[in-house]
């Protein structure tokens, strides 16, 4: 979105404060909801919602990315478990209340502090109300993103890679689970079978036929 | 016009939302992992706004990697609760008592 003029301009932003809006009421009813399934929901939508913001400030690419991986596989592995797992709620929920108001002075203190270290007193030397500079509109993100990545980042790149197998085996390893008794297909052994293991060559003396 | 304070003040509201909900629901670690992928968010709202306010895609490439640790961060996560419920049939943090703790 290119906001050349004053009325693009202003959509935008109506467009971001309705979006942040949704955000924060979304991750309210991550933090309040009684049942876990309607967090993981509401966490859905507050994924979404930033996707949407990332798409205002031209960061196209990341808010394809947290759509599609995050949403896409994430969210549906928290919603996978938190639908296996048969939890008792009413204990859960119990002394929900007793911390309550420490998380709440705790969530008031860090936003006082974080506005007014913002508006009261600017980061130094950056100016916090300049507004976004949209690129030209042959401008790709993608594009850009990936000219650093696979050159400037390429080792950290391939790095990331190497950690996703190690989360993938080290996940598998820890939920793989040998049941006794348990019928299944030794690959291993089917493949290290020779003929002379399985086969018996035995030698018959004709008989006579009486 | 989209600042970058409407950005940080987002990403700050946000961060303290999560760290709300750590508070709140101390007993339900699914409800914990969440609010840990929350807490990531709003420091990867930092990184796109001083990303785009400044002209350096190094920003966006930090929250690439941010977004890569945070999956393999939660599969195994995931998958550790998963073992805990088959071990104790509960996903209460005060039943962790093995280690004394």
């Amino acid at each position: 979105m290119h906001p050349t003029g004053e009325t693009e301009a202003v959509l935008v932003q109506i467009l971001f404060y309705l979006f942040a809006t949704l955000l924060v009421a979304g991750a309210l009813g991550v933090i309040t909801a009684r049942n876990p399934v309607y967090s993981v929901l509401f966490l859905v939508f507050s994924f979404i919602n930033s996707a949407a913001i990332w798409l205002l400030v031209e960061a196209e690419f990341l808010a394809i990315v947290l759509v599609l991986v995050y949403v896409g596989a994430v969210m549906v592995l928290f919603l996978f478990v938190v639908m296996m797992l048969d939890i008792n709620l009413a204990e859960i929920r119990q002394g929900f209340t007793r911390f309550a108001w420490l998380g709440w002075i705790t969530a008031a203190a860090v936003i006082v502090e974080i506005v007014g270290v913002i508006w009261g007193h600017g980061l130094g030397g950056v100016d916090v109300g300049r507004g976004f500079v949209s690129e030209p509109a042959n401008y790709s993100n993608t594009l850009e993103l990936g000219r650093v990545l696979y050159t400037r980042y390429a080792y950290p790149f391939e790095l990331a890679g190497v950690l996703l197998v190690v989360a993938i085996v080290a996940a598998i390893a820890l939920t793989l689970r040998h049941r006794p008794g348990m019928k299944a297909q030794d690959v291993s052994r089917q493949v290290a079978v020779r003929a002379k293991d399985r086969l018996r060559v035995v030698k018959v003396s004709a008989e006579k036929r009486s | 016009m989209i600042t970058l304070a409407d950005l940080l003040t987002l990403s700050g509201i946000l961060f303290a939302l999560a760290v709300a909900g750590i508070f709140l629901n101390r007993k339900n670690v699914i409800l914990l992992l969440m609010c840990v992928e929350l807490l990531l968010l709003a420091a990867n709202f930092n990184f796109i706004a001083f990303s785009r306010m400044l002209g350096d895609l190094t920003g966006q490439v930090f929250v690439f990697f941010v977004l890569t640790v945070a999956a393999a961060e939660s599969a195994i996560g995931l998958a550790i609760l998963v073992v805990l419920f088959r071990e104790r049939r509960s996903i209460n943090v005060e039943d962790l008592n093995t280690l004394k703790g």
